[in-house]
């Protein structure tokens, strides 16, 4: 077998020496009935590379690839074009296969990549400090709303109805267990988002209120008036950023005032992957950074005075504080935030306000071309690449029809939302740098055939 | 004038000719690299992006008015700034990483190049399922093996880490006591368990009572026993344990706790030492995470992303997490909010946005195929042969607390009994990095004092293991000696021992720009 080295010599000498007769001696700790006796039953035995990779070329055939049909997804995974060098980077075997940073003075490439990777993310969020990342940007969420009621010492968070509805599960399915109070709704299709429910909805109880920006339906609404209303009563704004390319074009969610910001980082680096991994982002205030979940590098000196990078912080985490940890994260998803702050630094500044601008224009573009179609609305006054608009049918079976006909046109607000009548006839098209303008017309030709 | 005057340079004997400070601080193959903030600008860009057509404002008056202030590098500069500080970590590819309990083995490149067919890698979440087929399949495929080589009947592929699919499997236990109307508050964990379990059980709202281990390091089974009530939820064990040893009364401990009407929860950071070997579902088990990125060799990455799918019993499957992949005829689906009422009312609700870590299941799919049936039970014995090897030829010069009980599995513990000089564990453990090693895992777990954890894993030749050996025990008999040199290493690392205190009592967590920092003060 491939992967292992010993030889059967080897074994027999090894044997030898640990003073066993056979392996099995080594697993006498394993009472007789509990052990097979030979390879587990019902699966193949090992297998070549060539075969292997035959195998699942053949599976992955089966799927319609994003790149090789005009592509529109978007809500919460977007897809960009990645540098070459971004990946030829992250397969590096000391990125690639080094582990957490426990042991600083080997892992100064990880730590000083983690500390650029945190000032790239409180930047682009207009916060203080970030962290070194969580799994993705629904989990990051959560831990959000949790950081929050530890810091008020309050249970009642209010979501907006523009928050993804996936994340919004998240929420619901922890706050089961922990007892947090969740106040939500379902959006309209309408331009204006909900920062007037948001704002009665505060009150002296409330730990948080929770706005995605730009929210589920691609709106961009200022955030500053939720913010000063949580803050009169003293809860916290938790804005959350499912397309951080959107922050090239448009202004933070710090400079709005937001206590926490969290987020999604897949769009920058790290492909669609059907879902994961992806790359949680997570900013807040450096006041709070005590209640803050997950890894964080810090900048320090060694014993000789030279700059270096720690883990720093660890008292909050569950190796150190067991069951008083501010969460019980473990792993968080450095490989994919390589990948984020590679990207990030091939862009900079220049290269992000541009690709944003990019994104912008491609999409007023589209939705402009798109509410032509009879019968179509576009529902949105403001978005950056992600709009949403109502069809004069139903929007699922229009996708699957689109589908179909090799256009992967959309979300429809029935895959998100099923049992939201009124949401039925929504489409939800991201409009990327990738489109191109062939993959537009048949968008266009597509959209009008299913909405006749 | 040195270019670099905050990086390392290595320290020239005085008495040697050329004895001088490197000009740019580097040494040969030994390169330092100052903060990308430091090198880059707001200015420089590594792509070349289309121009934008004029006309498009729809920004709801929101557009930025400050910059956001990103350093850029050109590609070629961007290359050299990542590459350079590569070079400062040690990795698995360099060689033996003894971390026990993490699982270092060698991750197969063949994993890597699957996980990059545009068919997986370059699909989006919320594809039509009918555009989708493949991937469905794939999680399905892995989804059998995983069932199969535990003999339990159910997997939650959705948790995106081992420590999300502990969670995953208390929420399950929970949801099914208060389906059968039973409020229980106590979750029992070993001492010498991972510190994600007690994190865990309180997140998910349990109070957490701990047991101790006996003096052979595995759970006292008495005091389990007499614990054990109707306000027990369940018991978090880990099996083999995180002394390295399998724990013999498994089935009794499943029994017992079954009997007093709780679920046992079996922590399965350490299955790779019995994968093929033992199915965790004949000792009683009623939920285990595996952890992809360690029994199944998708890379760590430097710290993620992992991947934690969650093998269930017929008790807990009900209540597992959206979304899941079922197969109907010929066809897979996703069983998300809006089909779960037909199939499965009683599930605990989503755990994560979208349906798991994809690009970890087509790497361990890739490794699972590659092993088989028969090289899985390989992976386990030659693990289990490694790590007693290694014990055995340590034993005399280093504390083996449970070595005369018998053999070890995957790991093999010692303690820091009979270092002289003040020396402790960590100082052994830099020494190590001098000769060439990451460190093994360190005081943990709890219970060995000063504990040496070792974890060589299968992917380690005997030429390799010998070495490590001899160099394990050169440092035991220094430490025992009281070496005080040990106290200084390590001296040629990239950087020596780093102010940890310092780093948390004025945390520096950003980079700020010397000028901005200056006008703030």
């Amino acid at each position: 077998m491939r992967y292992l080295p010993l030889s059967d010599p080897d074994r027999s000498a090894m044997l030898a020496a640990v003073g066993a007769e056979t392996i099995d001696d080594l697993f006498r700790d394993v009472p007789v009935e509990a052990r097979l006796d030979g390879p587990v039953e019902g699966l193949p035995n090992h297998a070549s590379e060539l075969f292997v990779e035959r195998q699942l070329t053949a599976l992955a055939r089966k799927n319609l690839v994003a790149g090789e049909a005009p592509f529109f997804l978007g809500c919460g995974a977007y897809r960009h074009h990645i540098p070459a060098s971004v990946d030829h980077i992250i397969q590096r075997g000391e990125f690639l296969t080094a582990y957490t940073p426990y042991q600083p003075e080997i892992a100064q490439g990880t730590l000083q990549m983690m500390f650029e990777f945190q000032t790239q993310v409180a930047r682009l969020y207009g916060c203080e400090v970030a962290n070194a990342s969580m799994y993705d940007g629904s989990t990051a969420c959560w831990e959000a709303i949790g950081m929050a009621r530890r810091i008020t010492r309050r249970t009642k968070a209010v979501l907006s109805s523009g928050l993804h509805p996936h994340y919004v599960s998240v929420a619901e399915t922890m706050a089961k267990f922990t007892g947090d109070c969740l106040n939500v709704a379902l959006p309209d299709l309408g331009p204006e988002t909900d920062a007037e429910r948001l704002i009665a909805a505060i009150d002296s109880d409330t730990s948080c209120v929770v706005v995605q920006y730009p929210d589920i339906l691609g709106r961009i609404a200022d955030l500053t008036p939720i913010a000063e209303a949580a803050h009169a009563h003293g809860a916290l704004l938790v804005a959350v950023v499912t397309e951080p390319v959107a922050l090239g074009l448009i202004r933070s969610p710090g400079e709005m005032d937001a206590d926490i910001v969290v987020g999604e980082g897949q769009s920058i680096g790290v492909g669609l992957q059907f879902g994961g991994p992806y790359v949680g982002l997570f900013a807040c205030r450096e006041k709070h950074v005590r209640q803050m979940p997950g890894r964080l590098a810090g900048e320090t000196v060694d014993a000789e005075g030279k700059r270096g990078f720690v883990l720093t912080l660890s008292t909050r985490e569950q190796h150190i504080r067991r069951e008083k940890a501010t969460s019980n994260i473990c792993t968080s998803s450095v490989l994919c935030a390589l990948a984020f702050s590679v990207h990030m630094s091939l862009l900079g500044e220049k290269g992000m306000r541009q690709l944003a601008a990019l994104n912008h224009a491609r999409a007023c573009e589209v939705a402009d071309r798109l509410a032509r179609i009879p019968g179509v609305r576009l529902v949105n006054q403001s978005f950056f690449n992600e709009f949403t608009l109502e069809l004069p049918v139903e929007a699922r079976p229009a996708v699957r029809a689109l589908a179909d006909l090799g256009v992967l046109g959309g979300v429809s607000l029935g895959r998100l939302y099923p049992g939201a009548d009124a949401l039925q006839n929504g489409l939800v098209l991201a409009v990327t740098e990738t489109v191109t303008d062939e993959g537009i017309e048949a968008l266009e030709a597509g959209l009008g055939e299913v909405c006749q | 004038m040195t270019v670099n005057p905050s990086g390392w340079r290595p320290t020239t004997p005085a008495n040697e000719p050329g004895s001088a400070d490197a000009v740019t601080g580097n040494r040969a193959l030994m390169l330092e690299e100052p903060l990308l903030f430091e090198i880059g600008s707001t200015e420089q860009t590594g792509v070349d992006i289309a121009e934008a057509a004029q006309g498009g404002d729809r920004l709801g008056d929101l557009e930025r008015t400050r910059p956001i202030g990103l350093a850029g590098l050109s590609e070629p500069e961007a290359v050299r700034h990542y590459t350079r500080l590569s070079r400062q970590n040690y990795a698995i590819d360099l060689g033996l990483f003894p971390l026990g309990s993490c699982t270092m083995k060698h991750n197969p490149r063949l994993n890597e190049k699957v996980a990059r067919l545009p068919g997986f890698a370059d699909i989006h979440p919320l594809q039509p399922v009918d555009t989708v087929q493949g991937a469905l399949e794939l999680i399905d495929l892995v989804g059998y093996w995983l069932t199969t080589l535990t003999g339990m009947p159910a997997v939650a592929m959705s948790p995106k880490a081992g420590a999300h699919g502990e969670l995953c499997g208390l929420l399950c236990i929970r949801a099914a006591l208060e389906a059968r109307g039973d409020a229980r508050e106590v979750v029992l964990v070993p001492e010498s368990a991972h510190g994600t379990n007690p994190a865990t059980a309180a997140f998910a709202g349990y109070r957490v009572e701990s047991i101790p281990a006996n003096a052979d390091g595995r759970v006292d089974f008495d005091a389990l026993k007499s614990r054990l009530g109707s306000d027990v939820a369940a018991v978090m064990i880990t099996n083999p344990n995180t002394c390295g040893l399998f724990e013999p009364d498994m089935k009794a401990i499943s029994d017992a706790v079954h009997a007093a009407g709780g679920f046992v929860y079996c922590d399965g950071a350490n299955f790779n030492a019995i994968v093929g070997k033992v199915r965790p579902g004949d000792l009683g088990i009623d939920a285990m995470h595996i952890n992809l990125h360690k029994t199944f060799s998708t890379p760590h990455g430097g710290g993620g992303p992992g991947s934690g799918p969650v093998v269930l019993s017929e008790a807990l499957a009900p209540f597992a997490p959206l979304p899941f992949v079922e197969k109907q005829g010929d066809r897979f689906v996703l069983v998300e909010e809006e089909t779960v009422g037909e199939h499965h009312g009683r599930s605990f609700g989503r755990m994560v946005a979208f349906h798991g870590q994809m690009g970890m299941f087509t790497r361990a799919a890739s490794y699972m195929l590659s092993h088989g049936a028969d090289g899985l039970r390989q992976v386990a014995e030659d693990c289990v042969l490694n790590a007693n090897y290694i014990l055995r030829a340590l034993e005399d010069v280093l504390d083996a607390p449970f070595a005369k009980s018998g053999p070890c599995m995957h790991e093999a513990i010692f303690s820091d009994r009979g270092f002289g000089g003040g020396l402790a564990t960590l100082d052994l453990a830099k020494g190590l990095i001098d000769e060439g090693f990451h460190p093994m895992t360190m005081y943990f777990p709890l219970v060995v004092h000063g504990a040496m954890l070792v974890e060589p894993t299968e992917t380690e030749s005997r030429a390799s293991l010998d070495q490590f050996i001899a160099a394990m025990r050169s440092l035991a008999e220094r430490a025992r000696a009281g070496e005080p040199d040990l106290k200084a290493a390590p001296v040629h690392a990239p950087r020596r021992r780093l102010d940890e205190t310092l780093a948390a009592r004025k945390p520096i967590l950003v980079y700020r720009d010397p000028k901005a920092a200056e006008a703030a003060e």
